[in-house]
Protein backbone atom coordinates (compact mmCIF):
# COMPACT_ATOMS: atom_id res chain seq x y z
CA UNK A 1 0.00 0.00 0.00
CA UNK A 2 1.22 3.47 -0.87
CA UNK A 3 -0.19 6.54 0.88
CA UNK A 4 0.64 10.15 0.16
CA UNK A 5 -0.45 12.72 2.74
CA UNK A 6 -0.49 16.38 1.78
CA UNK A 7 2.70 15.95 -0.23
CA UNK A 8 4.14 19.08 -1.84
CA UNK A 9 7.29 19.87 -3.74
CA UNK A 10 8.61 23.30 -4.54
CA UNK A 11 11.89 23.24 -6.43
CA UNK A 12 14.63 25.67 -5.40
CA UNK A 13 14.47 29.04 -7.20
CA UNK A 14 10.78 28.62 -8.06
CA UNK A 15 7.75 29.84 -6.19
CA UNK A 16 5.01 27.78 -7.81
CA UNK A 17 4.91 24.29 -6.33
CA UNK A 18 5.51 21.47 -8.84
CA UNK A 19 3.36 19.25 -6.67
CA UNK A 20 0.77 20.85 -4.44
CA UNK A 21 -0.70 19.09 -1.39
CA UNK A 22 -1.38 15.73 -3.02
CA UNK A 23 -3.17 13.14 -0.93
CA UNK A 24 -3.59 9.73 -2.47
CA UNK A 25 -3.86 6.14 -1.37
CA UNK A 26 -3.12 3.16 -3.59
CA UNK A 27 -4.53 -0.03 -2.06
CA UNK A 28 -2.30 -3.10 -1.96
CA UNK A 29 -2.02 -4.97 -5.25
CA UNK A 30 -3.58 -2.24 -7.37
CA UNK A 31 -2.21 -0.27 -10.29
CA UNK A 32 -2.62 3.49 -9.97
CA UNK A 33 -1.88 5.43 -13.14
CA UNK A 34 -0.73 9.03 -12.62
CA UNK A 35 -2.05 10.80 -15.69
CA UNK A 36 -1.76 14.30 -17.02
CA UNK A 37 -0.06 16.58 -19.54
CA UNK A 38 3.68 17.26 -19.32
CA UNK A 39 4.68 19.41 -16.37
CA UNK A 40 1.62 18.47 -14.34
CA UNK A 41 3.69 17.01 -11.49
CA UNK A 42 2.98 13.33 -12.06
CA UNK A 43 6.62 12.28 -12.47
CA UNK A 44 7.74 14.46 -9.56
CA UNK A 45 5.06 12.83 -7.43
CA UNK A 46 6.34 9.38 -8.36
CA UNK A 47 9.97 10.24 -7.73
CA UNK A 48 9.15 11.48 -4.26
CA UNK A 49 8.02 7.96 -3.36
CA UNK A 50 11.53 6.51 -3.73
CA UNK A 51 13.06 9.83 -2.69
CA UNK A 52 14.88 10.49 -5.95
CA UNK A 53 13.19 13.81 -5.21
CA UNK A 54 12.72 14.78 -1.57
CA UNK A 55 9.28 16.20 -0.73
CA UNK A 56 9.21 19.78 0.57
CA UNK A 57 6.37 18.89 2.90
CA UNK A 58 3.93 16.11 3.61
CA UNK A 59 4.56 12.45 4.23
CA UNK A 60 4.58 9.26 2.19
CA UNK A 61 3.92 5.85 3.68
CA UNK A 62 4.67 2.44 2.24
CA UNK A 63 2.79 -0.35 3.99
CA UNK A 64 2.26 2.04 6.88
CA UNK A 65 5.90 3.04 7.35
CA UNK A 66 6.99 6.58 6.54
CA UNK A 67 9.53 6.71 3.73
CA UNK A 68 11.36 9.44 5.67
CA UNK A 69 12.30 6.82 8.28
CA UNK A 70 14.31 4.80 5.74
CA UNK A 71 17.83 5.37 4.51
CA UNK A 72 17.14 6.45 0.88
CA UNK A 73 19.32 3.69 -0.59
CA UNK A 74 17.62 1.06 1.53
CA UNK A 75 14.22 2.46 0.58
CA UNK A 76 14.97 2.26 -3.14
CA UNK A 77 16.07 -1.35 -2.85
CA UNK A 78 12.63 -2.13 -1.48
CA UNK A 79 10.91 -0.42 -4.43
CA UNK A 80 11.05 -1.61 -8.02
CA UNK A 81 11.82 1.12 -10.54
CA UNK A 82 11.19 1.06 -14.29
CA UNK A 83 11.99 4.05 -16.52
CA UNK A 84 11.03 4.94 -20.06
CA UNK A 85 14.64 4.85 -21.29
CA UNK A 86 14.86 1.32 -19.84
CA UNK A 87 18.41 1.84 -18.50
CA UNK A 88 19.66 -1.74 -18.71
CA UNK A 89 23.38 -1.77 -17.95
CA UNK A 90 25.09 -2.50 -21.27
CA UNK A 91 28.16 -4.01 -19.60
CA UNK A 92 26.09 -6.66 -17.84
CA UNK A 93 24.27 -9.68 -19.19
CA UNK A 94 20.51 -10.02 -18.83
CA UNK A 95 21.13 -12.32 -15.87
CA UNK A 96 23.52 -9.87 -14.19
CA UNK A 97 21.08 -7.01 -14.75
CA UNK A 98 18.22 -8.95 -13.19
CA UNK A 99 20.34 -10.23 -10.29
CA UNK A 100 21.87 -6.86 -9.42
CA UNK A 101 19.54 -5.87 -6.57
CA UNK A 102 19.23 -9.42 -5.17
CA UNK A 103 23.05 -9.61 -5.19
CA UNK A 104 23.35 -6.27 -3.40
CA UNK A 105 20.79 -7.43 -0.86
CA UNK A 106 23.05 -10.41 -0.22
CA UNK A 107 20.89 -13.15 -1.68
CA UNK A 108 22.52 -16.50 -2.18
CA UNK A 109 23.92 -16.54 -5.75
CA UNK A 110 22.14 -19.78 -6.65
CA UNK A 111 18.83 -18.37 -5.44
CA UNK A 112 19.10 -15.12 -7.40
CA UNK A 113 20.21 -16.98 -10.56
CA UNK A 114 17.23 -19.30 -10.26
CA UNK A 115 15.01 -16.28 -9.75
CA UNK A 116 16.32 -14.65 -12.96
CA UNK A 117 15.52 -17.78 -14.97
CA UNK A 118 12.07 -18.03 -13.40
CA UNK A 119 11.30 -14.39 -14.21
CA UNK A 120 12.42 -14.71 -17.83
CA UNK A 121 10.21 -17.76 -18.15
CA UNK A 122 7.29 -15.76 -16.77
CA UNK A 123 7.85 -13.02 -19.39
CA UNK A 124 8.01 -15.56 -22.19
CA UNK A 125 11.75 -15.15 -22.79
CA UNK A 126 13.51 -18.51 -23.03
CA UNK A 127 16.09 -18.44 -20.16
CA UNK A 128 18.61 -20.67 -21.97
CA UNK A 129 18.72 -18.13 -24.80
CA UNK A 130 18.42 -14.86 -22.94
CA UNK A 131 20.28 -15.19 -19.62
CA UNK A 132 23.71 -14.77 -21.22
CA UNK A 133 22.74 -12.11 -23.74
CA UNK A 134 23.75 -8.49 -23.47
CA UNK A 135 21.19 -5.68 -23.74
CA UNK A 136 22.42 -4.65 -27.20
CA UNK A 137 21.46 -8.12 -28.45
CA UNK A 138 17.80 -7.59 -27.51
CA UNK A 139 15.02 -5.72 -29.32
CA UNK A 140 13.52 -2.65 -27.64
CA UNK A 141 10.49 -4.63 -26.49
CA UNK A 142 12.65 -7.41 -25.07
CA UNK A 143 14.84 -4.86 -23.30
CA UNK A 144 11.90 -3.32 -21.51
CA UNK A 145 10.57 -6.76 -20.58
CA UNK A 146 13.94 -7.36 -18.91
CA UNK A 147 13.74 -3.85 -17.41
CA UNK A 148 10.47 -4.81 -15.71
CA UNK A 149 11.89 -8.15 -14.55
CA UNK A 150 14.93 -6.40 -13.09
CA UNK A 151 12.61 -4.12 -11.12
CA UNK A 152 10.70 -7.01 -9.56
CA UNK A 153 13.69 -9.34 -9.12
CA UNK A 154 14.05 -8.79 -5.39
CA UNK A 155 10.27 -9.07 -5.01
CA UNK A 156 9.63 -5.53 -3.76
CA UNK A 157 6.06 -4.89 -2.62
CA UNK A 158 5.92 -1.62 -4.54
CA UNK A 159 6.74 -0.84 -8.15
CA UNK A 160 7.22 2.60 -9.72
CA UNK A 161 6.94 2.77 -13.50
CA UNK A 162 7.78 6.03 -15.26
CA UNK A 163 6.15 5.89 -18.72
CA UNK A 164 7.61 2.41 -19.01
CA UNK A 165 6.19 1.56 -22.42
CA UNK A 166 6.33 5.05 -23.92
CA UNK A 167 9.36 4.42 -26.14
CA UNK A 168 8.15 1.11 -27.53
CA UNK A 169 6.47 0.83 -30.93
CA UNK A 170 2.67 0.56 -30.80
CA UNK A 171 2.42 -3.13 -31.70
CA UNK A 172 4.98 -4.22 -29.13
CA UNK A 173 3.51 -1.80 -26.62
CA UNK A 174 0.15 -3.53 -26.71
CA UNK A 175 1.66 -6.95 -26.15
CA UNK A 176 3.99 -5.81 -23.38
CA UNK A 177 1.04 -4.09 -21.65
CA UNK A 178 -0.97 -7.31 -21.91
CA UNK A 179 1.95 -9.32 -20.56
CA UNK A 180 2.43 -6.95 -17.66
CA UNK A 181 -1.25 -7.18 -16.75
CA UNK A 182 -1.03 -10.97 -16.93
CA UNK A 183 2.08 -10.93 -14.72
CA UNK A 184 0.45 -8.49 -12.30
CA UNK A 185 -2.29 -11.08 -11.66
CA UNK A 186 0.43 -13.34 -10.23
CA UNK A 187 2.77 -10.86 -8.57
CA UNK A 188 0.13 -8.43 -7.23
CA UNK A 189 2.46 -5.46 -6.75
CA UNK A 190 1.22 -2.09 -5.63
CA UNK A 191 2.08 -0.03 -8.70
CA UNK A 192 2.42 3.68 -9.39
CA UNK A 193 2.49 4.07 -13.15
CA UNK A 194 3.11 7.41 -14.84
CA UNK A 195 1.53 7.92 -18.26
CA UNK A 196 0.33 10.72 -20.48
CA UNK A 197 -1.73 8.38 -22.62
CA UNK A 198 -5.37 8.09 -21.60
CA UNK A 199 -5.81 4.83 -23.54
CA UNK A 200 -2.89 3.25 -21.73
CA UNK A 201 -4.25 4.53 -18.42
CA UNK A 202 -7.70 3.11 -19.06
CA UNK A 203 -6.16 -0.21 -20.00
CA UNK A 204 -3.65 -0.55 -17.15
CA UNK A 205 -5.26 1.20 -14.21
CA UNK A 206 -7.34 0.01 -11.32
CA UNK A 207 -7.45 3.69 -10.45
CA UNK A 208 -6.44 6.79 -12.35
CA UNK A 209 -5.09 9.93 -10.68
CA UNK A 210 -5.41 12.94 -12.97
CA UNK A 211 -2.97 15.78 -12.34
CA UNK A 212 -3.06 19.35 -13.45
CA UNK A 213 -0.51 22.00 -12.52
CA UNK A 214 0.69 20.03 -9.52
CA UNK A 215 -2.75 19.30 -8.14
CA UNK A 216 -4.60 16.02 -8.06
CA UNK A 217 -7.89 16.89 -9.77
CA UNK A 218 -9.57 13.51 -9.85
CA UNK A 219 -8.80 10.10 -8.42
CA UNK A 220 -11.18 7.32 -9.34
CA UNK A 221 -11.64 4.10 -11.28
CA UNK A 222 -11.18 4.39 -15.04
CA UNK A 223 -14.88 3.82 -15.65
CA UNK A 224 -15.92 6.57 -13.25
CA UNK A 225 -13.38 8.99 -14.69
CA UNK A 226 -14.67 8.36 -18.19
CA UNK A 227 -18.32 8.39 -17.18
CA UNK A 228 -18.14 11.27 -14.72
CA UNK A 229 -15.17 13.57 -15.35
CA UNK A 230 -14.80 15.95 -12.38
CA UNK A 231 -14.45 19.09 -14.49
CA UNK A 232 -13.89 20.42 -18.00
CA UNK A 233 -10.15 19.86 -17.77
CA UNK A 234 -10.62 16.16 -17.08
CA UNK A 235 -13.28 15.71 -19.73
CA UNK A 236 -11.11 17.50 -22.30
CA UNK A 237 -8.11 15.46 -21.28
CA UNK A 238 -9.84 12.11 -21.47
CA UNK A 239 -11.19 13.10 -24.88
CA UNK A 240 -14.46 13.56 -26.70
CA UNK A 241 -14.60 9.82 -27.33
CA UNK A 242 -14.46 9.03 -23.62
CA UNK A 243 -17.67 7.04 -23.81
CA UNK A 244 -16.17 4.82 -26.48
CA UNK A 245 -13.09 4.40 -24.30
CA UNK A 246 -15.27 3.00 -21.55
CA UNK A 247 -16.02 0.14 -23.91
CA UNK A 248 -12.41 -0.98 -23.50
CA UNK A 249 -13.04 -1.63 -19.84
CA UNK A 250 -15.68 -4.29 -20.43
CA UNK A 251 -14.91 -7.66 -21.97
CA UNK A 252 -17.31 -9.42 -24.29
CA UNK A 253 -17.43 -12.25 -21.77
CA UNK A 254 -18.79 -9.87 -19.13
CA UNK A 255 -21.33 -8.35 -21.48
CA UNK A 256 -23.00 -11.50 -22.80
CA UNK A 257 -26.10 -12.93 -21.17
CA UNK A 258 -25.90 -16.50 -19.91
CA UNK A 259 -28.13 -19.17 -21.46
CA UNK A 260 -28.36 -17.47 -24.81
CA UNK A 261 -31.02 -18.98 -27.11
CA UNK A 262 -29.71 -21.20 -29.91
CA UNK A 263 -31.00 -23.71 -32.42
CA UNK A 264 -29.69 -26.90 -33.97
CA UNK A 265 -29.64 -27.93 -37.61
CA UNK A 266 -32.53 -30.37 -37.13
CA UNK A 267 -34.78 -27.77 -35.47
CA UNK A 268 -37.66 -26.42 -37.55
CA UNK A 269 -37.78 -22.82 -38.71
CA UNK A 270 -40.98 -22.35 -36.70
CA UNK A 271 -39.05 -23.25 -33.56
CA UNK A 272 -36.33 -20.72 -34.50
CA UNK A 273 -38.89 -17.97 -35.11
CA UNK A 274 -40.59 -18.78 -31.83
CA UNK A 275 -37.30 -18.56 -29.91
CA UNK A 276 -36.35 -15.27 -31.56
CA UNK A 277 -39.70 -13.69 -30.81
CA UNK A 278 -39.62 -14.96 -27.26
CA UNK A 279 -36.19 -13.33 -26.66
CA UNK A 280 -36.77 -10.29 -28.83
CA UNK A 281 -33.92 -11.27 -31.18
CA UNK A 282 -33.61 -10.49 -34.89
CA UNK A 283 -31.28 -13.45 -35.46
CA UNK A 284 -30.39 -16.73 -33.82
CA UNK A 285 -27.24 -18.83 -33.92
CA UNK A 286 -27.26 -22.43 -35.04
CA UNK A 287 -24.92 -24.72 -33.13
CA UNK A 288 -23.47 -28.12 -34.01
CA UNK A 289 -23.61 -31.27 -31.85
CA UNK A 290 -20.73 -30.10 -29.62
CA UNK A 291 -22.10 -26.60 -29.21
CA UNK A 292 -19.93 -24.99 -31.90
CA UNK A 293 -21.43 -21.99 -33.70
CA UNK A 294 -22.17 -23.10 -37.29
CA UNK A 295 -24.26 -20.27 -38.70
CA UNK A 296 -27.38 -18.25 -38.10
CA UNK A 297 -30.87 -17.56 -39.38
CA UNK A 298 -32.50 -14.13 -39.50
CA UNK A 299 -36.04 -13.51 -38.34
CA UNK A 300 -36.99 -11.37 -41.34
CA UNK A 301 -35.75 -14.05 -43.76
CA UNK A 302 -37.35 -17.14 -42.27
CA UNK A 303 -40.62 -15.91 -40.81
CA UNK A 304 -43.44 -17.96 -42.28
CA UNK A 305 -41.12 -20.38 -44.09
CA UNK A 306 -41.18 -24.12 -43.53
CA UNK A 307 -38.28 -26.54 -43.25
CA UNK A 308 -35.31 -27.07 -40.96
CA UNK A 309 -32.72 -24.57 -39.80
CA UNK A 310 -30.04 -26.82 -41.31
CA UNK A 311 -31.41 -26.21 -44.82
CA UNK A 312 -31.77 -22.43 -44.45
CA UNK A 313 -28.89 -21.12 -42.34
CA UNK A 314 -26.26 -18.66 -43.42
CA UNK A 315 -22.60 -18.68 -42.43
CA UNK A 316 -21.51 -16.30 -39.68
CA UNK A 317 -19.50 -13.49 -41.28
CA UNK A 318 -17.42 -13.16 -38.12
CA UNK A 319 -17.33 -14.09 -34.43
CA UNK A 320 -15.68 -12.65 -31.34
CA UNK A 321 -13.83 -14.15 -28.38
CA UNK A 322 -14.97 -13.59 -24.79
CA UNK A 323 -11.64 -11.97 -23.80
CA UNK A 324 -11.93 -9.19 -26.38
CA UNK A 325 -13.25 -5.86 -25.16
CA UNK A 326 -16.45 -4.19 -26.22
CA UNK A 327 -14.63 -1.52 -28.20
CA UNK A 328 -13.28 -4.23 -30.48
CA UNK A 329 -16.72 -5.83 -30.57
CA UNK A 330 -18.46 -2.63 -31.63
CA UNK A 331 -15.78 -1.89 -34.18
CA UNK A 332 -16.20 -5.42 -35.62
CA UNK A 333 -19.96 -4.93 -35.82
CA UNK A 334 -19.54 -1.72 -37.79
CA UNK A 335 -17.00 -3.30 -40.06
CA UNK A 336 -19.36 -6.13 -40.97
CA UNK A 337 -22.48 -3.96 -40.87
CA UNK A 338 -24.06 -6.10 -38.17
CA UNK A 339 -25.96 -5.18 -35.05
CA UNK A 340 -24.79 -8.24 -33.13
CA UNK A 341 -21.94 -10.73 -32.89
CA UNK A 342 -21.76 -14.35 -31.84
CA UNK A 343 -19.23 -14.85 -29.08
CA UNK A 344 -17.31 -18.13 -29.30
CA UNK A 345 -14.45 -19.50 -27.24
CA UNK A 346 -11.12 -20.73 -28.60
CA UNK A 347 -12.73 -24.08 -29.54
CA UNK A 348 -15.49 -22.38 -31.48
CA UNK A 349 -18.12 -23.19 -28.84
CA UNK A 350 -20.95 -20.66 -28.86
CA UNK A 351 -21.07 -18.57 -25.67
CA UNK A 352 -23.68 -15.90 -26.33
CA UNK A 353 -24.55 -12.71 -28.12
CA UNK A 354 -23.20 -9.23 -27.83
CA UNK A 355 -25.53 -6.69 -29.43
CA UNK A 356 -25.39 -2.97 -30.05
CA UNK A 357 -28.46 -2.63 -27.90
CA UNK A 358 -26.86 -4.43 -24.94
CA UNK A 359 -23.72 -2.29 -25.30
CA UNK A 360 -25.81 0.86 -25.25
CA UNK A 361 -27.65 -0.13 -22.12
CA UNK A 362 -24.36 -1.09 -20.39
CA UNK A 363 -22.93 2.35 -21.10
CA UNK A 364 -26.09 3.99 -19.89
CA UNK A 365 -25.98 2.17 -16.56
CA UNK A 366 -23.55 4.40 -14.71
CA UNK A 367 -25.18 7.51 -16.07
CA UNK A 368 -28.41 6.31 -14.53
CA UNK A 369 -26.60 5.63 -11.26
CA UNK A 370 -25.35 9.19 -11.12
CA UNK B 1 70.19 -3.45 -53.41
CA UNK B 2 71.66 -3.16 -49.95
CA UNK B 3 74.04 -0.29 -49.29
CA UNK B 4 77.01 -0.64 -46.99
CA UNK B 5 75.49 1.67 -44.34
CA UNK B 6 72.42 -0.62 -44.10
CA UNK B 7 74.73 -3.56 -43.62
CA UNK B 8 76.62 -1.67 -40.93
CA UNK B 9 73.43 -0.93 -39.02
CA UNK B 10 72.25 -4.52 -39.26
CA UNK B 11 75.60 -5.75 -38.08
CA UNK B 12 75.53 -3.25 -35.17
CA UNK B 13 72.11 -4.43 -34.10
CA UNK B 14 73.06 -8.09 -34.35
CA UNK B 15 76.22 -7.67 -32.36
CA UNK B 16 74.66 -5.47 -29.64
CA UNK B 17 71.61 -7.58 -28.73
CA UNK B 18 72.24 -7.61 -24.96
CA UNK B 19 72.79 -3.83 -24.85
CA UNK B 20 69.62 -3.16 -26.82
CA UNK B 21 67.71 -5.50 -24.51
CA UNK B 22 68.96 -3.86 -21.33
CA UNK B 23 68.24 -0.32 -22.62
CA UNK B 24 64.76 -1.47 -23.72
CA UNK B 25 64.30 -2.71 -20.17
CA UNK B 26 65.31 0.69 -18.77
CA UNK B 27 62.99 2.42 -21.22
CA UNK B 28 60.04 0.25 -20.23
CA UNK B 29 60.85 0.79 -16.55
CA UNK B 30 60.53 4.56 -16.99
CA UNK B 31 57.35 4.57 -19.09
CA UNK B 32 55.50 1.72 -17.43
CA UNK B 33 56.03 3.05 -13.91
CA UNK B 34 55.20 6.62 -14.91
CA UNK B 35 52.08 5.75 -16.92
CA UNK B 36 51.04 3.30 -14.21
CA UNK B 37 51.20 6.05 -11.58
CA UNK B 38 49.51 8.44 -14.04
CA UNK B 39 46.55 6.04 -14.27
CA UNK B 40 46.31 5.98 -10.48
CA UNK B 41 46.23 9.77 -10.34
CA UNK B 42 44.58 10.70 -13.67
CA UNK B 43 41.56 8.41 -13.49
CA UNK B 44 40.42 9.61 -10.04
CA UNK B 45 41.01 13.23 -11.13
CA UNK B 46 38.97 12.62 -14.29
CA UNK B 47 36.15 11.06 -12.26
CA UNK B 48 36.25 13.89 -9.72
CA UNK B 49 36.05 16.66 -12.31
CA UNK B 50 33.20 14.91 -14.13
CA UNK B 51 31.16 15.54 -10.95
CA UNK B 52 32.16 19.20 -10.76
CA UNK B 53 31.92 20.72 -14.21
CA UNK B 54 33.32 24.04 -13.07
CA UNK B 55 36.64 22.60 -11.90
CA UNK B 56 36.83 20.48 -15.06
CA UNK B 57 37.75 23.40 -17.31
CA UNK B 58 40.54 24.56 -14.99
CA UNK B 59 42.04 21.09 -14.55
CA UNK B 60 41.90 20.25 -18.25
CA UNK B 61 43.45 23.63 -19.08
CA UNK B 62 46.31 23.05 -16.67
CA UNK B 63 46.92 19.55 -18.07
CA UNK B 64 46.94 20.95 -21.63
CA UNK B 65 49.46 23.62 -20.62
CA UNK B 66 51.66 20.91 -19.14
CA UNK B 67 51.82 19.10 -22.45
CA UNK B 68 52.93 22.22 -24.33
CA UNK B 69 56.12 22.52 -22.25
CA UNK B 70 58.92 21.02 -24.36
CA UNK B 71 60.26 17.92 -22.66
CA UNK B 72 63.84 19.12 -22.78
CA UNK B 73 62.81 22.30 -20.93
CA UNK B 74 60.89 20.27 -18.37
CA UNK B 75 63.97 18.18 -17.64
CA UNK B 76 65.96 21.42 -17.30
CA UNK B 77 63.48 22.83 -14.78
CA UNK B 78 63.51 19.66 -12.72
CA UNK B 79 67.29 19.49 -12.34
CA UNK B 80 67.60 22.29 -9.72
CA UNK B 81 64.33 21.29 -8.01
CA UNK B 82 65.10 17.60 -7.66
CA UNK B 83 68.74 18.33 -6.83
CA UNK B 84 67.43 19.37 -3.43
CA UNK B 85 66.83 15.68 -2.73
CA UNK B 86 69.87 14.60 -4.68
CA UNK B 87 67.88 13.30 -7.66
CA UNK B 88 68.45 16.11 -10.19
CA UNK B 89 69.25 13.74 -13.03
CA UNK B 90 68.54 10.13 -13.87
CA UNK B 91 65.51 7.92 -13.35
CA UNK B 92 63.31 10.03 -11.06
CA UNK B 93 63.02 13.20 -13.20
CA UNK B 94 62.39 11.01 -16.25
CA UNK B 95 59.52 9.26 -14.48
CA UNK B 96 58.10 12.55 -13.23
CA UNK B 97 58.18 14.11 -16.69
CA UNK B 98 56.42 11.13 -18.27
CA UNK B 99 53.93 11.13 -15.42
CA UNK B 100 53.09 14.80 -16.04
CA UNK B 101 52.75 14.36 -19.80
CA UNK B 102 50.49 11.34 -19.31
CA UNK B 103 47.98 13.29 -17.25
CA UNK B 104 46.23 15.07 -20.11
CA UNK B 105 45.19 12.07 -22.26
CA UNK B 106 44.20 10.05 -19.20
CA UNK B 107 42.30 12.81 -17.38
CA UNK B 108 40.65 14.05 -20.58
CA UNK B 109 39.51 10.61 -21.69
CA UNK B 110 38.28 9.66 -18.22
CA UNK B 111 36.41 12.94 -17.96
CA UNK B 112 34.73 12.66 -21.34
CA UNK B 113 33.91 8.96 -20.87
CA UNK B 114 32.30 9.67 -17.49
CA UNK B 115 30.44 12.73 -18.80
CA UNK B 116 29.07 10.80 -21.76
CA UNK B 117 27.48 8.01 -19.75
CA UNK B 118 23.78 7.93 -20.57
CA UNK B 119 22.00 9.80 -17.73
CA UNK B 120 19.27 7.14 -17.90
CA UNK B 121 21.78 4.56 -16.65
CA UNK B 122 22.67 6.75 -13.68
CA UNK B 123 19.00 7.33 -12.98
CA UNK B 124 18.24 3.60 -13.20
CA UNK B 125 21.17 2.75 -10.94
CA UNK B 126 20.17 5.38 -8.40
CA UNK B 127 16.53 4.37 -8.49
CA UNK B 128 17.46 0.72 -7.93
CA UNK B 129 19.25 1.65 -4.73
CA UNK B 130 22.92 1.49 -5.70
CA UNK B 131 25.22 3.62 -3.54
CA UNK B 132 27.45 6.07 -5.39
CA UNK B 133 30.42 3.73 -4.97
CA UNK B 134 28.41 0.80 -6.32
CA UNK B 135 27.29 2.90 -9.27
CA UNK B 136 30.92 3.77 -9.98
CA UNK B 137 32.23 0.19 -9.78
CA UNK B 138 29.31 -1.69 -11.24
CA UNK B 139 28.17 0.66 -13.96
CA UNK B 140 30.12 3.82 -14.66
CA UNK B 141 33.73 2.61 -14.67
CA UNK B 142 33.08 -0.56 -16.70
CA UNK B 143 31.26 1.52 -19.32
CA UNK B 144 33.93 4.24 -19.34
CA UNK B 145 36.79 1.72 -19.45
CA UNK B 146 37.29 1.45 -23.24
CA UNK B 147 37.65 5.23 -23.58
CA UNK B 148 39.90 5.47 -20.51
CA UNK B 149 42.07 2.72 -21.95
CA UNK B 150 42.31 4.61 -25.24
CA UNK B 151 43.73 7.54 -23.23
CA UNK B 152 46.23 5.26 -21.51
CA UNK B 153 47.38 3.92 -24.89
CA UNK B 154 47.79 7.43 -26.19
CA UNK B 155 49.82 8.40 -23.10
CA UNK B 156 51.95 5.28 -23.42
CA UNK B 157 52.80 5.75 -27.10
CA UNK B 158 53.49 9.45 -26.75
CA UNK B 159 55.70 8.97 -23.72
CA UNK B 160 57.78 6.19 -25.18
CA UNK B 161 58.98 9.03 -27.43
CA UNK B 162 59.36 11.49 -24.54
CA UNK B 163 61.36 8.96 -22.53
CA UNK B 164 63.90 8.74 -25.35
CA UNK B 165 64.82 12.34 -24.62
CA UNK B 166 65.37 11.51 -20.96
CA UNK B 167 68.68 10.00 -22.01
CA UNK B 168 70.01 13.57 -21.98
CA UNK B 169 69.56 13.69 -18.22
CA UNK B 170 71.16 10.34 -17.76
CA UNK B 171 68.04 8.26 -17.37
CA UNK B 172 69.30 5.65 -19.83
CA UNK B 173 66.85 3.81 -22.02
CA UNK B 174 66.77 3.58 -25.78
CA UNK B 175 67.35 7.33 -26.05
CA UNK B 176 70.98 6.64 -25.12
CA UNK B 177 71.54 5.16 -28.60
CA UNK B 178 70.15 8.34 -30.14
CA UNK B 179 72.12 10.83 -28.01
CA UNK B 180 75.35 8.92 -28.55
CA UNK B 181 74.58 8.52 -32.24
CA UNK B 182 74.26 12.27 -32.51
CA UNK B 183 77.29 13.18 -30.44
CA UNK B 184 79.53 10.55 -32.07
CA UNK B 185 78.04 11.11 -35.55
CA UNK B 186 77.31 7.42 -35.61
CA UNK B 187 74.28 6.64 -37.82
CA UNK B 188 74.34 3.01 -36.68
CA UNK B 189 73.48 3.92 -33.09
CA UNK B 190 71.11 6.67 -34.15
CA UNK B 191 69.06 4.44 -36.43
CA UNK B 192 69.12 1.55 -33.96
CA UNK B 193 67.72 3.82 -31.22
CA UNK B 194 65.05 5.34 -33.46
CA UNK B 195 63.95 1.94 -34.78
CA UNK B 196 63.82 0.43 -31.31
CA UNK B 197 61.73 3.31 -29.93
CA UNK B 198 59.25 3.04 -32.81
CA UNK B 199 58.94 -0.72 -32.54
CA UNK B 200 58.51 -0.49 -28.77
CA UNK B 201 55.75 2.11 -29.23
CA UNK B 202 53.91 -0.07 -31.73
CA UNK B 203 54.24 -3.18 -29.58
CA UNK B 204 53.13 -1.34 -26.43
CA UNK B 205 50.10 -0.02 -28.30
CA UNK B 206 49.17 -3.52 -29.43
CA UNK B 207 49.66 -4.94 -25.97
CA UNK B 208 47.43 -2.30 -24.41
CA UNK B 209 44.85 -2.76 -27.15
CA UNK B 210 44.80 -6.45 -26.26
CA UNK B 211 44.38 -5.56 -22.59
CA UNK B 212 41.62 -3.09 -23.48
CA UNK B 213 39.71 -5.82 -25.34
CA UNK B 214 40.22 -8.19 -22.44
CA UNK B 215 38.77 -5.84 -19.82
CA UNK B 216 35.91 -4.49 -21.96
CA UNK B 217 32.58 -6.24 -21.37
CA UNK B 218 31.41 -8.12 -24.50
CA UNK B 219 28.19 -6.14 -24.13
CA UNK B 220 30.08 -2.93 -24.95
CA UNK B 221 31.97 -4.16 -28.00
CA UNK B 222 30.86 -2.71 -31.28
Amino acid sequence: MIRLEQVSKTFPSTTVPAVDRVTLEVPEGEICVLLGPSGCGKTTTMKMVNRLIEPSSGEIFINGRSTASYDPVELRRAIGYVIQQIGLFPNKTVEQNICLVPDILGWDAAKSRARAAELLEMAGLEPATFLRRYPKELSGGQQQRVGVLRAIAADPPVLLMDEPFGAIDPINRTSIQDEFLRMQKQIKKTVLFVSHDIDEAVKMADRIAIFREGRLVQYDTPDNILAHPADNFVSDFVGGDRTLKRLQLITVGDAIQPDAPRVRAEDSLERAVQLMEQHGHQSIVMVGPRGRARGYVELAQVRGLKGTVGKNYEALPTTIRPNENLRTAVSTMFRHDMSWLACVDENGVFKGYVTLRSVRSLLAETYRDA
Amino acid sequence: MVSSIDMDILQYILSNGPLIASRTGEHIAIVAVAVGVAVLTGVPIGIAISQHKRSADAVLYAASMMITVPSIALFGIMIPVLSLIGQGIGYLPAVIAVLLYSQLPIIRNTYSAMSNIDPALREAARGMGLTSLQRLWQVELPIALPVIMAGVRQAMVMNIGVAAIAAYIGAGGLGAFITRGISQTDPRQLVTGALAVSILAVLADFALLGLQRLVTSPGLRQ
